[in-house]
C-alpha cells in the first residue's frame, strides 16, 4: 500500500491512493470463509473460541458438581475428572482466552484504531486462522480417541502426562494435546507477526506511537511477547513428543511404574517445568495485557475523561511485558528447584506489583472528576477492576516465597488465578463485546439482558472465587477429585462446596443468555449508527459501519490528535476524534 | 535458561533502542494538530523505511532465534547432569558445513546480482543456492544414517536424542526456506528484469540463509563441545 | 446507583467474611510460625489496599455520575500523584518481600544436627526410611527398585543395611527435634502435604529434595499429596504421629530394619501399586 508519510513537507496529501495490494475477494468462499480480510477473520476467531470456551464451560460444571455432590454424576470417575480438569484449563488458557484476545480483538481493532487497511500480511493472517482452527480440532479429537483426552493436569507435567496411570498418558490423548499445542503455536505465529509488523509499518499518518490507543498498546506488547514466549511451548511440547513416541528421556528419569522398570532414565522433569513455565508466566500477561489496554480505553471513553497518567501507562505495559519474563519459577518454589533462585524470582515478581499497581491506581484516578456513563463497558470496566484488585493482591500472597509455602497446590492458587486471569480479563471480553458489538454489526445489544448478564456474570464469579480462597487456606489441595476423609477439613468446608458449584451453575446459564443475546440483537438490536459511544479512536470514524473491506473509503485517515481527547475545555463536543484536523486544545498546558 | 536470558537481552536491547527512537516521553496530549512533526514520525524520522516484508523477516527470526536458544538452553541444563556423554560428531558434518557456506555465499552473490539488475547471474546463484542448500540436507541425513549405523539411535542416550531433535529442526527450516527460495527461482525465471518485488524476494532469502548458517555454526559448536567447554570456563572464571 | 451500593457491599463484606467465617488454616504443628506471621501481615495490607481502591471506585461512582450539565475534567497525568502512589506501592512491597525473604532464608537452611527422615513417593502410597543405629542413611536408587526392595535400597552400601524401612505405613516423629526431610520419588512428581506442618516441596524421579522442619506438639497428622500424580492422587493419603522421645523410641524399635525385611522377602513382592489403583482408578 502507498504511504504518503515520506513527504516531511506540511501540505497534507491525501493519505492513500488506491493501494495494489489489498486483496480483492471474488467469491463468497473467498469473503467469508476463506476471506483475508483481517475483520472476517477476527470474527471466525472470536466464534471459534467462545463455541471451544464453551467446551471448557461446561466441564467446569461437570467438575464442580463432582466437587460438592461426589458420585450424583456416576460417570465421572477419577480419570474423567482428571480429564476434565486439563482440557478446562487448557482450552481456557490458549485456545479461548489468547485466541480471543489476539486473534479476534487483535485482528479486528489494530487495523483499525492505528489507520491501517488491514494486516500487512492478509494471506498469513487466513493461515493463521485455519491453523488455529485445526489446533482446535485436534484437541476436540481427542475427546473421540479410545482412552479419552489427556488427563496430566493443564501443566502436563511429565513424567505422568506420559505414563499409563494417565488418563490419555499411553493413549492418543496426550498425543494429540501436544500436536495440538504445536499446531496452535505455529499458527499464532503468522498472526503474531502480522500484528507486530502492522502496529509497526502499518500505521496511518500522524499515527506515532504516543497517540496509539492503549489497546493497541496492550496488543501489541502482548503480542511481542507471545512471540518469543510460545516458542518456549513449542519446544516441550516437541520434546515430550520425542519422550513419548520415540522413547527418548528428555524429561524422563528412570521410573518404576507399577513395579516395571521402564526404558527411559536420566531425564529432567524440572527442565520441563521450567521450559513450561518460561512460556507460561509471560502468558499470564499476554493475556492480561490486552485486557489492560482495552479496559483503559473502555474507562475513559465512558467517563468521558482522558485516561489518567497516558505516559505511565505505557511505560508500565512495556515494563511489565519485560519483567514477566524474568518471574516464571514464582510456579515452581516447591518444585525442588535450587532453593536460592527462590530469592531472586520472589524480588522480581513483587516488583512487577509496582506497574501494576499503577495501572489500577490510574484506572481510578480517571474515574476521579470524570462523567461516568454506567453503560454495560462501564459496570464490566469496573467489576474488573474489583476482581482484578482481588486477584493481584492475592498474588503477592504466592509471589512471596515462603508464604507461597503452605498455599501452593491447594485451592487458594485455583481461586487467585481464576480471579486474576479467569474472571478479570473474561468481564474486560463481555465488555469490549458490549463495547464494540455495534461497530461489528451495526446494532446495539440488549441491554436489559445485558444488565441481567452482567449481575449474574460479576456477583456470581466473585460468590465463587473469594470463598475458594478460603477453602485453600484450610488445606484442601487442588486437583483433588475428592477430599475424603481428613482431620483438618471441617464439614462447613463441603456445604462452601455446595454454594460455590450452585453459583457456578447459575453463573454459566448467564452466559447462554449472553449468546442468545449476541444473536438476538444481530437483528432485532437498536441501530447503533457509526459512533454511538461518541469515541474518539479511529475505528469509530469509519465511513461506514459494520467497516468494509478496506476499512476506509479513498483516503486513509490522518491522525492530528491522542486518542483522549474528552470534555477538553473549550471544545464544543465533549470529545474530539483523532482524525479531527485543528489546534484546538494547543494551550491546554495550563490545564495540565 | 542462562542462554535464553542472554537471547532475550539481546532481543530487549533491541527493543529498548528502537523505542528510544519512538519518542515514549512525549506528551501526547500537547502536541495536537501536527502530524509529522520532528520526533513524532510514524517511521518517518529516520528517512526511508524499510519495507514490511524485512521487519516481518526480522521479527520471524528472532522468534526462531528464540526456539533454537531454548533447545540450546535445555541442552546446557541437562549437560550439567552426571549421566552425561558427548556423541561424537560425524566428519561429513564438517563437509555439510561447507555446504551449507556455500549456499549462503551463493545466496548472498545473489543478492549482490539481483542490486545489480544482472538477471542471467541472479538466475544461476538462485539454483546454485537451492542445489547447494538440498546438497546440505541430503549431506544432513547421509550423517544421521552413519551415526544410526555407530549404534547411536534416537532415544540410546540424552546427547543422541538432543542431536537428532535439534539437528532435524534445523534441517526443516532450511527445506521451508528452499521452498520460498524456490518460489523467488521461479519468479526470477519468468521475468524479463529484476523487478522491486524479485529483488526484495531475493534479499529476503539471503537474509534468511545467512541466519541459518549462524545458526547452523552455533550448533555445530554446541555438538562438538566447544560450547560445553566455554561453559565450562565461564564456571571456572566464576568459581 | 447500585453500583455503588455492590461495590461497598463487596468491600464491607470481604472483610467481614475473613473475619466471621470459620475457615481459617489448621492449627499449625510445627516451627514454622513464621510463615503464618509472614501469611497475616500480607492479609492485613493488601486487605487494606482492596478495601482502600473498592471504596474510593464506590465513591468515584457516586460523586462524579453523569451529569448532563458537567464536564469531565481534563487532567491527562499529575507526576507527583503518581510517584507518589508508585513510591508508597513500593514500600508496602518491601514490608511484605523482606520479613519473607528473611523466613525464606530459614526454611532452606536445616539446622545442624537436625536427624534425617526421608519420605519416598510412589503411585499412590507413602514409604518412609530412617537412619539405623549408625545415624546414616544408606545410598539409594530408582534403578535399584524390585519387588524386595521397594525403595531401591543399594544393598553394597554398609550403611543402608540398619536402615528402618516403612512401607505404606506410618511415620513417627519425636516432638521438639529438627528433622531433615529428604524427599525421593521412584515414579512421577509427588509433594509431600502435611497441613499442618506448614512446609510442603515436590518430590521429583532422579533428585532428593528436601525441607526441615521441628514439630511442636504431638499428635497424629495427615499426608496428602499435592502435586498431580496420576488418577489416584487424591486417595495418596498417609499418616504422621508426632510423639513425646519416649514413645518415639518404643516405636523405633519395633520397626523392621532393611536386613531384616531382605530376610523375610523372599517369599511376597513389593505392596502393589496396582491394588492402590482400583479404588479410585476403576472405572
Amino acid at each position: 500500500m502507498v504511504d504518503a508519510s515520506h513527504d516531511g513537507n506540511d501540505l497534507i496529501t491525501p493519505a492513500a491512493v488506491e493501494d495494489v495490494e489489498l486483496y480483492h475477494p471474488h467469491s463468497w468462499w473467498t469473503r467469508y470463509v476463506f476471506s483475508q480480510d483481517a475483520k472476517v477473520i477476527a470474527i471466525q476467531y472470536a466464534c471459534t473460541a467462545i463455541a471451544i470456551g464453551l467446551v471448557a464451560l461446561v466441564l467446569s460444571w461437570l467438575m464442580r458438581i463432582q466437587l460438592a455432590f461426589p458420585g450424583v454424576l456416576p460417570f465421572i470417575d477419577a480419570d474423567r475428572y482428571y480429564q476434565f480438569i486439563t482440557m478446562h484449563g487448557m482450552i481456557m488458557v490458549i485456545y479461548l482466552l489468547t485466541a480471543l484476545f489476539l486473534g479476534g480483538f487483535g485482528n479486528y481493532l489494530i487495523p483499525l484504531m492505528v489507520g491501517a487497511r488491514d494486516m500487512v500480511f492478509p494471506y498469513a493472517n487466513m493461515l493463521s486462522y485455519w491453523l488455529y482452527l485445526l489446533a482446535v480440532v485436534v484437541l476436540v479429537a481427542s475427546f473421540f480417541t479410545p482412552g479419552g483426552p489427556t488427563g496430566a493436569g493443564w501443566t502436563l507435567y511429565p513424567p505422568q502426562a506420559i505414563l499409563a496411570n494417565t488418563p490419555g498418558g499411553q493413549q492418543w490423548g496426550i498425543i494429540l494435546m501436544l500436536v495440538s499445542l504445536i499446531i496452535f503455536v505455529i499458527g499464532f505465529t503468522m498472526g503474531g507477526l502480522n500484528y507486530v509488523v502492522t502496529v509497526l509499518q502499518g500505521r496511518t499518518r500522524g499515527m506515532t506511537l504516543m497517540r496509539l490507543p492503549l489497546t493497541v498498546w496492550g496488543i501489541f506488547t502482548a503480542t511481542v511477547m507471545a512471540l518469543l514466549a510460545f516458542p518456549a511451548l513449542f519446544v516441550a511440547c516437541v520434546m515430550m513428543l520425542f519422550d513419548r513416541l520415540a522413547g527418548t528421556s528428555f524429561f524422563m528419569p528412570a521410573i518404576v511404574e507399577m513395579g516395571e522398570q521402564l526404558k527411559h532414565g536420566g531425564g529432567s522433569p524440572i527442565m520441563f517445568q521450567h521450559l513450561f513455565w518460561f512460556f507460561g508466566h509471560p502468558e499470564v500477561y499476554i493475556v492480561a495485557l490486552p485486557a489492560f489496554g482495552i479496559v483503559s480505553d473502555l474507562i475513559s471513553t465512558h467517563a468521558r475523561k482522558n485516561i489518567f497518567g497516558y505516559r505511565m501507562m505505557v511505560w508500565a505495559i512495556v515494563i511489565i511485558g519485560a519483567l514477566s519474563f524474568v518471574v516464571w519459577a514464582h510456579h515452581m518454589y516447591v518444585s525442588g528447584m535450587n532453593p536460592y533462585f527462590g530469592f531472586f524470582f520472589a524480588t522480581t515478581t513483587l516488583i512487577i506489583a509496582v506497574p501494576t499497581a499503577i495501572k489500577v491506581y490510574n484506572w481510578a484516578l480517571t474515574l476521579w472528576r470524570g462523567n461516568i456513563h454506567l453503560t454495560l463497558p462501564m459496570l464490566f470496566s469496573l467489576a474488573f477492576i474489583v476482581t482484578f484488585v482481588n486477584g493481584g493482591l492475592t498474588g503477592l500472597f504466592l509471589g512471596n516465597v515462603v508464604v507461597d509455602v503452605p498455599l501452593s497446590d491447594t485451592m487458594f492458587v485455583v481461586a487467585h488465578f481464576h480471579m486474576v486471569m479467569g474472571v478479570a480479563p473474561i468481564l474486560v471480553i463481555f465488555g469490549a463485546i458490549y463495547h464494540w458489538y455495534p461497530k461489528v454489526t451495526g446494532r446495539m445489544l440488549n441491554e436489559a439482558m445485558g444488565q441481567l448478564h452482567f449481575w449474574i456474570t460479576f456477583l456470581g464469579a466473585y460468590l465463587i472465587f473469594f470463598p475458594m480462597h478460603y477453602v485453600g487456606l484450610v488445606g484442601v489441595p487442588r486437583r483433588y477429585y475428592e477430599i475424603g476423609e481428613t482431620s483438618f477439613v471441617p464439614a462447613s468446608v463441603h456445604d462452601l462446596n455446595v454454594f460455590i458449584t450452585v453459583v457456578a451453575l447459575i453463573v454459566g446459564a448467564a452466559q447462554m443468555m449472553f449468546l442468545f443475546n449476541l444473536v438476538w440483537s444481530l437483528r432485532h438490536g437498536r441501530e447503533a449508527g457509526g459512533n454511538p459511544w461518541r469515541a474518539t479512536t479511529l475505528e469509530w470514524q469509519t465511513p461506514q459501519t459494520p467497516p468494509v473491506h478496506g476499512n476506509w473509503g479513498k483516503e486513509l485517515p490522518i491522525v492530528y490528535r491522542w486518542a483522549y481527547d474528552y470534555s477538553v475545555p473549550g471544545a464544543a463536543e465533549d470529545f474530539i476524534p483523532q482524525n479531527q484536523p485543528g489546534t484546538l486544545g494547543v494551550t491546554r498546558e495550563a490545564v495540565a | 535458561m542462562s542462554a535464553m536470558i542472554l537471547f532475550l537481552a539481546v532481543i530487549a536491547a533491541i527493543i529498548a533502542w528502537w523505542l528510544a527512537g519512538q519518542g515514549l516521553m512525549a506528551k501526547p496530549w500537547l502536541e495536537v494538530g501536527s502530524v509529522g512533526a520532528a520526533g513524532m514520525g510514524d517511521g518517518d524520522a529516520g528517512g526511508s523505511r524499510l519495507p514490511a516484508q524485512k521487519i516481518g523477516l526480522g521479527v520471524f527470526l528472532a522468534v526462531v532465534g528464540a526456539l533454537f536458544t531454548l533447545f540450546i538452553s535445555a541442552y546446557l541444563m541437562r549437560v550439567s547432569t552426571q549421566d552425561w556423554w558427548t556423541t561424537p560428531v560425524p566428519r561429513l558434518l564438517y563437509l555439510n558445513t561447507g555446504v551449507l557456506f556455500a549456499s549462503s555465499l551463493c545466496l548472498h552473490w545473489a543478492a549482490i546480482q539481483a542490486a545489480r539488475g544482472q538477471l542471467d547471474g541472479l538466475r544461476t546463484a538462485l539454483l546454485a543456492g537451492l542445489a547447494t542448500a538440498l546438497a546440505f540436507v541430503t549431506g544432513q541425513v547421509f550423517a544421521w544414517r552413519q551415526l544410526v549405523t555407530a549404534g547411536y539411535t534416537l532415544s540410546d542416550d540424552a546427547a543422541t536424542s538432543f542431536f537428532y531433535v535439534i539437528s532435524g529442526l534445523h534441517g526443516l527450516h532450511i527445506l521451508g526456506g528452499m521452498i520460498a527460495l524456490a518460489r523467488t527461482a521461479r519468479l526470477a525465471g519468468r521475468q524479463d528484469a529484476v523487478s522491486p518485488r524479485l529483488r526484495l524476494g531475493v534479499e529476503l532469502c539471503a537474509v534468511y540463509w545467512h541466519f541459518m548458517l549462524a545458526i547452523w555454526l552455533v550448533l555445530l559448536a554446541l555438538f562438538a563441545g566447544w560450547a560445553g567447554s566455554v561453559v565450562e570456563f565461564c564456571r571456572q572464571l566464576i568459581a | 446507583m447500585a453500583v455503588v451500593l455492590v461495590l461497598v457491599a463487596i468491600a464491607v463484606g470481604s472483610v467481614l467474611f475473613h473475619i466471621l467465617s470459620p475457615w481459617w488454616w489448621t492449627p499449625i504443628a510445627s516451627n514454622w510460625s513464621y510463615i503464618d506471621h509472614t501469611l497475616v501481615i500480607t492479609f492485613w495490607i493488601t486487605g487494606a489496599v482492596f478495601v482502600a481502591v473498592v471504596l474510593f471506585l464506590a465513591y468515584c461512582v457516586w460523586r462524579f455520575r453523569h451529569d448532563p450539565g458537567r464536564r469531565a475534567a481534563y487532567e491527562p497525568e499529575n507526576r507527583r500523584l503518581e510517584g507518589g502512589l508508585a513510591a508508597g506501592t513500593a514500600l508496602g512491597v518491601v514490608v511484605m518481600l523482606a520479613p519473607g525473604l528473611f523466613v525464606w532464608h530459614q526454611f532452606i537452611t536445616v539446622p545442624p544436627g537436625a536427624a534425617q527422615v526421608e519420605v519416598v513417593g510412589q503411585q499412590w502410597l507413602w514409604s518412609f526410611r530412617l537412619p539405623g543405629a549408625d545415624g546414616k542413611l544408606g545410598r539409594a536408587e530408582t534403578r535399584d527398585v524390585s519387588p524386595d526392595n521397594a525403595l531401591g535400597i543399594d544393598k553394597a552400601d554398609a550403611s543402608a543395611l540398619d536402615d528402618i524401612v516403612i512401607e505404606g505405613g506410618e511415620l513417627h516423629l519425636p516432638v521438639g527435634k529438627p528433622v531433615k526431610v529428604l524427599l525421593r520419588s521412584i515414579d512421577v512428581l509427588h509433594n509431600f502435604y502435611v497441613p499442618e506442618f506448614r512446609a510442603k516441596m515436590d518430590m521429583i524421579p532422579g533428585m532428593v529434595t528436601y525441607f526441615w522442619l521441628t514439630p511442636t506438639r504431638t499428635g497424629t497428622f495427615d499426608v496428602l499429596c499435592a502435586e498431580l500424580c496420576g488418577v489416584g492422587h487424591s486417595v495418596m493419603r498417609g499418616t504422621v504421629v508426632v510423639d513425646t522421645e519416649a514413645d518415639y523410641q518404643v516405636w523405633l524399635s519395633e520397626q523392621p530394619t532393611f536386613t531384616q525385611l531382605q530376610a523375610q522377602a523372599e517369599p511376597e513382592g513389593l505392596p502393589v501399586p496396582a491394588e492402590m489403583a482400583q479404588a479410585p482408578g476403576e472405572r
